[in-house]
């Protein structure tokens, strides 16, 4: 196999790991106000993925540096291409970061309130922005002869993307939905299942309409394999989420179901990155000339042999610690887990003794 | 002001903004891992008050580092396409390596420390900040080798077919020589911020909170200052290396620096101009014989090439063009970052004086006033001495933004219109601007709440149902 197309399939897996990653903390964060009826639910939700989204998120750099590395002209057309909806994407990703950091670092409900919503729209914006932006990928866009991009926001805006934002939205809220009901005990969890549900039948909609509709104008044999594999998974897991569990007779399999969305989204990631090929960024105008490929886009063998052998060594180390985090925060956690938020504000000049550790 | 300008703007106020947050995280996580590694040592409970204090300081600061972080990895393609097509196959690397091997491990294990205080084994919560620390320079050296390149590209070879740069030896852009350097000064840099930092805060609370938690905030005082002193020698170190590899592969920077038109053997240095350093007699101007001359080349009648010369050259070599940076600005930044950084030193010595032999500054003393707002000052000299030093490093470089291969003026994104820069533009200004004041008003309010309390909740509920240890 070519190198190049080697990086094209690990940048492919990087973006599937941030989907199904960053995928679900944008649908905890999303629903925030949805399900989180009160304060102390909303901070259960936040601590879900407190202690990973941050590591969640690092797949995106990852993603990008080596897009960066791998196809310079891939990331430079595309990046100044589709400016805008990369602008809003960042000013969310920044809101959203330091909103989960500073939330709780004031007792004020107004101070609360304002961090919350900027993690709702932090959450929401991106799962549908990197929706419309993958359509458009796939569907490809207006580039002159030295592959820049000469359409306008509108251009981006098409019916096709937008169908494209709304599955990616509706995946990410019903991923995080599950997440929520894997991760938590109590009330919560049973409202996270039953709005699961809901959402599941969405996401099914959009995701069949879209994945077929990206099929129907141009399919590769692969493609249509991944496509309907995610779609099996997507459905599997919204029936695994509603049996009961074996073990808890409140619960469902919750376990089941997130495996089976995590696997749709995946799947549906690389069922678009399988129709792309051999393509990264195609060209509607002189798309024979103007497009740019896996070929043409790409660094030399020399530069993708050291980035090989760097993924090689340290991509496993990454996946085993990350993984091991997950393993450290296994537990669910309920609203009496959840400390008093006196405990870990300091009051200047009240006495010392009054306030309990925090990190 | 074209699309250019407007990009070189954007460049300049993120890569500033985000520079204001790096250093005091890099700094503090290695001064918070030395706290916790001393309270795992000693068991002394001061130490984890400490830990847990500059801790807390810390995470709201490494918050901000890590969301501008972001801006900046996607700039280059959103405003610097062409740069990005022709510098791809070399600059790529590093940012992707950056982001595999050190931002992982950052975001990770500085996860697993804010939360993980009752969930991990003492020793293992113990290693977790100080590989937090260890990534935060893996980071800062993928990220300065990657711009050590643009001042003195190497290891490459130029594709006129395809129009770019290309790779030809990994192992000569990881051990630049302008790297090797810069990524040590720099380090020391973000050491003098976070000491000033430490000894800061610390000595507020000795003066203002006489008699609360006076043992920690002493220790804290001395830990800071010295790392705040030992960097600066650091970086003067450093600094002088660093000045005779750029008089080798930038003589032009250097020239700038000093607003040296004419060729000199040997070279005063200049303190202090008043004038406008186009090149005509100054009105006013201070001088020390020959210590620029040692400065560029470690000999005091070295020979230090002046701007006209080094413009003639340049012109005959690359072409017509003006290969001076912005005088004025190169000159007042080198004097500037020089200036902040001793002034910080010279601080962090007057807090370690004021606490001599067990002494503390009485309240009421007017010398005591003055120690605060020195003390207030503390922090902010670095800085604005580590501003300095990048507007000095990306300026002098001008107009290049690959020295002697591309010109800043054909780099900036052809499909980026300037109102979509200025756009963002305004975005990034408003939005950073307004979190600037959220961040600040954080810090102090936590920097004046004092250490926490420490002790262990009662161990009566089950494992199962006892709160969590820590929680957003």
């Amino acid at each position: 196999m070519e190198l190049s197309t080697l990086w094209f399939l690990l940048i492919a897996l990087l973006f599937i790991g941030y989907f199904v990653l960053e995928g679900f903390d944008f649908g905890v964060g999303a629903l925030l106000p949805v399900l989180g009826r009160d304060e102390r639910e909303r901070r259960v939700m936040i601590n879900t993925i407190g202690p990973v989204w941050d590591g969640n998120e690092v797949w995106l750099l990852t993603a990008g540096g080596a897009m960066f590395a791998a196809f310079p002209e891939w990331y430079a057309s595309l990046f100044s291409g589709f400016y805008l909806p990369l602008l809003l994407i960042l000013l969310a990703l920044i809101l959203r970061g330091v909103a989960f950091e500073y939330r709780g670092k004031r007792p004020a409900a107004s101070w609360k309130r304002r961090w919350d919503w900027c993690i709702v729209f932090g959450s929401v914006v991106p799962a549908f922005l990197w929706g419309v932006a993958f359509a458009n990928i796939v569907r490809g866009v207006p580039l002159d002869a030295g592959h820049n991009y000469t359409g306008s926001l509108f251009t981006l805006l098409n019916l096709y993307a937008l169908l494209g934002g709304l599955t990616t939205l509706a995946l990410f809220l019903t991923h995080g939905a599950i997440f929520v009901a894997l991760k938590t005990t109590g009330d919560i969890r049973h409202r996270a299942n039953l709005l699961a549900e809901r959402l599941g039948v969405f996401a099914a909609i959009a995701a069949v309409l879209f994945l077929g509709v990206t099929l129907l104008r141009r399919a590769t044999p692969a493609a249509v394999v991944l496509a309907v594999l995610a779609a099996l998974c997507l459905v599997g897991g919204l029936v695994a989420n509603r049996l009961p569990s074996r073990t808890d007779p409140d619960g469902r399999r919750e376990g089941w179901a997130f495996a089976g969305t995590a696997a749709a989204i995946a799947l549906a990631v690389a069922s678009l990155f399988a129709d792309l090929y051999p393509f990264v960024l195609p060209s509607t105008v002189d798309p024979v000339t103007n497009s740019l490929t896996v070929a043409n886009a790409s660094s030399t063998p020399y530069t993708l042999k050291i980035m090989t052998w760097v993924a090689l060594v340290f991509t496993p180390i990454v996946l085993l610690y990350q993984g091991w985090t997950y393993w450290v925060f296994r537990k669910r956690i309920g609203t009496h887990h959840i400390p008093d938020e006196a405990a870990q504000m300091p009051a200047p000049g009240s006495p010392p003794g009054s306030r309990a550790a925090a990190g | 002001m074209d699309a250019t300008d407007l990009a070189r703007w954007q460049f300049g106020i993120t890569t500033v903004y985000h520079f204001l947050f790096v250093p005091i995280t890099i700094g503090l996580s290695f001064l918070v891992a030395g706290l916790q590694t001393a309270w795992s040592r000693t068991g002394n409970e001061k130490w984890l008050k400490l830990t847990k204090f500059y801790g807390k300081l810390l995470l709201i600061n490494f918050a901000m580092g890590v969301v501008t972080g972001i801006v900046q990895e996607f700039q280059f393609g959103m405003n610097w396409s062409e740069y990005s097509r022709f510098v791809g196959d070399i600059f790529g690397a590093p940012l992707a390596m950056e982001a595999l091997l050190a931002f992982f491990l950052e975001s990770t294990f500085l996860g697993l420390w804010i939360f993980g205080w009752d969930k991990l084994p003492k020793k293992v919560h113990l290693a977790c900040i100080w590989i937090v620390a260890v990534g935060t320079v893996l980071s800062a050296a993928f990220i300065l080798a990657a711009n050590s390149w643009m001042q003195n590209p190497v290891g490459f070879k130029i594709n006129p077919e395809r129009g770019r740069a290309e790779l030809t030896d990994f192992g000569a852009v990881l051990t630049n020589k302008v790297a090797l350097i810069t990524i040590p000064h720099t380090i020391a840099g973000a050491f003098l911020t976070a000491g000033a930092l430490m000894a800061a805060v610390a000595m507020w609370h000795l003066v203002r909170r006489p008699g609360r938690d006076t043992a920690a905030f002493r220790s804290a005082v001395k830990l800071g200052s010295w790392t705040t002193l030992v960097a600066m020698a650091l970086l003067f170190i450093t600094g002088d290396i660093q000045g005779k590899i750029m008089t080798e592969v930038q003589p032009m920077k250097m020239a700038a620096a000093e607003a040296l038109y004419g060729t000199e053997q040997p070279a005063p240095f200049s303190l202090f101009t008043i004038g406008t350093l186009d090149g005509s007699r100054p009105v006013w101007s201070l001088d020390v014989p020959r210590v620029l001359s040692f400065l560029a080349t470690g000999t005091f009648d070295g020979r230090v090439q002046g701007v006209n010369d080094l413009q003639a050259e340049y012109a005959a070599r690359f072409g017509p063009g003006d290969y001076a940076p912005n005088i004025p600005v190169t000159y007042w930044s080198f004097r500037l970052m020089i200036g902040f950084g001793v002034l910080a030193a010279l601080f962090a010595l007057w807090a370690l004086w004021a606490i001599r032999k067990g002494r503390s500054p009485a309240p009421e003393r007017r010398g005591t006033r003055l120690l605060m707002w020195g003390m207030i000052a503390l922090p902010l000299l670095p800085l604005a001495a580590n501003s300095f030093g990048w507007i000095f490093t990306e300026m002098g470089r001008q107009p290049w933004i690959v020295f002697g291969q591309m010109k800043t003026a054909i780099a900036a994104s052809p499909a980026a219109s300037s109102g979509d820069v200025i756009t963002s533009l305004a975005v990034y200004t408003l939005l950073y601007g307004a979190l600037a004041v959220v961040e600040v008003g954080l810090l102090l309010h936590y920097a004046r709440a004092g250490l926490p309390d420490v002790t262990p909740p009662p161990a009566t509920e089950s494992d199962e149902d006892r709160p969590l240890a820590f929680a957003y």
